[in-house]
């Protein structure tokens, strides 16, 4: 029988049907941080329990963790509790942890991939919705809560009822200048945020093929917002290319096992999906979200749609309230405060060069009150210096700060104030997302770019053909 | 098979895509504690100031909202509309919703993680057609008083008016609800299949333990 790509790494990793239509699943890489393990840890000892396999846990601080002035440590004394008791339970339960003094220390989704700790066929798990990132190279993850961090840590498994397979295929050309994370809002505008629910995505086509790995795990990374658990690319050429050389990568006696089995990680030809929706790459302009939804999506160069075109008035009345906007602005005539440049959907090295790209020679300007730029990791950061990257965001006006999650949801001192309103990279645009009261659109880092220059947002293919 | 019912008022919350940091926002998420996060369910909407967790001050309630008001605010069935718990996987959500005393949330649909994370901490989700969802936050803000009576024995949900629904619950989640049982346990009943799988993988796949 033909099978998805979903469906093979799912029948590889399915130790027994259970009666009540789950299968026991099994874990091969499980990815903790300081915020989702705590209880775990706690509801183990209270148990007097053991860590099934400690060699397949990877931890890193990353949610809490300060993005300035990290010679001071941790000032929060809430925050260093928490960032403290990960330290405890890693040492104590003999983890390897991804700690600020590391350099390799970063956001868990950016450096499970970056260490080669992210293998295709692999399934991995992780405290954090955005675990879905993991997708681009081949492997089912997803995101679990703590009771299930505390379940893997004990089992090494999970009882898990199988998701539908949906398959969104991308045809065409992407523009100049428009990239993975305008393809992804775009699709989310279209399919909505619990379009994908209960299904896995495969992305298929010659768009995602043209892609680069980091490309990619924007796109899986922000399959959650659009309701599914995980996304899901086949291995090709370029997987294995980016593959190459990575720290934890299979040893050269099993390699090239590995390899031979990483190349059956594709779907059959043929196979059929219980879903299917196809977009044009073609179609597609840089996006900008207005609303509180990653749905409430629409192209730079529109205007905010009107009531007419939404289901709910009464959401779309409180949404632009607190987005503080009128129906038919039009998208460049909004003004911005702050701009971030960073989070697990857009703090790559690919994301800082386009970013880059677009701020050489140029200034921030005086309207923006904080422009930051967070990379992923320690290793992302030291690659962007090495090709001067930083020099042109310091020059410009941008803040170079160190590896976290930071304003993407805020936990540590990176958040907005009360009204201020942001371009941001990340993945959320909620209420309260990157502070109370803040008012978050979402965008690419060279829109995100453009906008800290011009202040506004502005279209970033017509400001680079106007450089 | 134990028994098990709710009883108690509804609390309507009127829309769409209620997400986890409406639920809990980040702030609260630095305990390493499962309870203590009642205070600061639905925070933002609920107070017109921030707190953080370790801050003791007298909150400024914002009192149009709906746990603010009487006679929601000692309601302990929330209803809600379509894709509620969206967003992050924060279990944090389900404990504050816990922790301020709420047994049973009813909506459209559910997102992914959060009924799971529901699941694993026996707060029982229901999922009802809009125009029921609709009758019940209709009802429940234009009466003093709106008590929906959750049987979940016999799946049924009778509501004031004395109409009966039924409501369709997996066997699975409803034994783990009314029997409180352990997963972990249940799964390690399993430690030799999970032993002899990890066996096979380490002679087929021998570079996924490459770092032991």
């Amino acid at each position: 029988m033909k099978q998805t790509l979903y469906d093979k790494i799912w029948n590889d990793h399915c130790i027994l049907d259970n009666d009540d239509h789950s299968s026991l699943i099994y874990v091969d890489r499980h990815l903790i941080h300081e915020v989702t393990s705590p209880q775990a840890f706690d509801g183990l000892e209270i148990k007097n329990r053991d860590i099934w396999n400690k060699k397949s846990i990877m931890a890193t601080t990353d949610h809490n963790v300060p993005t300035i002035n990290r010679d001071q440590g941790i000032t929060d004394p809430v925050s260093k509790i928490q960032i403290e008791a990960l330290r405890e339970n890693c040492k104590k339960h003999n983890i390897e942890l991804y700690d600020l003094d590391n350099l390799k220390q970063g956001i868990v989704h950016v450096i499970g991939p970056e260490l080669g700790m992210t293998q295709p066929g692999m399934t991995i798990v992780c405290g954090d919705s955005h675990t879905s990132t993991h997708g681009a190279l081949a492997s089912l993850s997803f995101g679990i809560g703590t009771s299930d961090v505390e379940h893997v840590l004990a089992t090494q498994c999970l009882n898990l009822t199988k998701e539908k397979n949906f398959n969104i295929e991308v045809n065409g050309m992407l523009h100049p200048y428009i990239t993975s994370k305008d393809l992804i809002l775009y699709i989310i505008g279209s399919i909505g945020t619990s379009g994908g629910t209960g299904y896995t995505i495969e992305y298929t086509g010659e768009t995602i093929s043209n892609l680069s790995i980091e490309s990619r795990m924007t796109i899986c990374n922000m399959t959650i917002e659009a309701g599914a658990k995980s996304g899901l690319m086949a291995f090709d050429e370029k997987t294995h290319d980016y593959l190459k050389d990575r720290e934890f990568l299979p040893s050269s006696k099993y390699y090239d096992d590995a390899l031979k089995y990483w190349e059956t990680l594709i779907s059959d030809s043929g196979v059929t999906f219980d879903r299917k929706e196809q977009f044009n790459a073609n179609d597609i302009q840089p996006q900008v979200t207005w609303g509180t939804s990653p749905e409430m999506v629409t192209s730079v160069d529109e205007c905010i749609p009107s009531s007419d075109s939404i289901d709910n008035e009464e959401e779309y009345v409180d949404t632009l309230a607190y987005m503080g906007l009128e129906p038919k602005t039009e998208i460049k005539s909004i003004d911005l405060d702050k701009i971030f440049i960073g989070s697990c959907t857009n703090s790559r090295i690919e994301d800082l060069r386009q970013a880059a790209e677009v701020v050489e020679g140029e200034k921030v300007s005086s309207k923006i009150k904080q422009a930051i730029i967070v990379p992923g990791s320690g290793l992302v950061k030291a690659q962007a210096e090495r090709e001067g990257l930083d020099k042109i965001f310091t020059k410009a006006g941008f803040e170079w700060r160190d590896p976290g999650c930071s304003m993407c949801l805020g936990m540590n001192d990176d958040f907005l104030q009360p009204y201020e309103r942001c371009a941001s990279t990340s993945n959320r645009n909620f209420q309260g997302r990157q502070g109370d009261k803040g008012r978050t659109h979402l965008v690419s880092p060279g829109m995100a770019a453009v906008a800290a220059i011009k202040g506004h947002f502005y279209n970033v293919k017509d400001f680079m053909n106007e450089k | 098979m134990k028994s098990k019912s709710y009883n108690g008022q509804v609390i309507p919350i009127n829309r769409d895509n209620v997400d986890t940091d409406l639920i809990i926002p980040k702030q609260y998420l630095k305990s390493i504690k499962k309870s203590g996060f009642g205070p600061f369910l639905f925070d933002s909407l609920r107070y017109n100031d921030t707190a953080t967790l370790d801050s003791n001050d007298e909150r400024e309630e914002n009192s149009e909202f709906i746990l603010n008001r009487e006679p929601f605010r000692k309601g302990n069935i929330l209803v809600s509309k379509s894709n509620f718990g969206c967003g992050s996987s924060r279990e944090h959500a389900v404990w504050a919703i816990q922790n301020y005393g709420i047994n049973v949330v009813i909506a459209e649909s559910f997102a992914d993680i959060f009924s799971r994370n529901s699941f694993k901490n026996g707060l029982l989700l229901i999922t009802l057609e809009s125009e029921t969802i609709n009758e019940i936050i209709d009802s429940s803000l234009s009466s003093n008083s709106y008590i929906l009576d959750v049987n979940l024995t016999e799946d049924k949900i009778l509501l004031p008016n004395d109409k009966t629904i039924t409501f369709s619950i997996s066997r699975s989640y409803k034994d783990r609800i009314i029997n409180e049982l352990d997963d972990i346990e249940l799964t390690l009943r399993n430690k030799d299949q999970i032993k002899n799988y990890e066996n096979q993988m380490k002679l087929s796949k021998p570079w996924l333990f490459n770092n032991e």
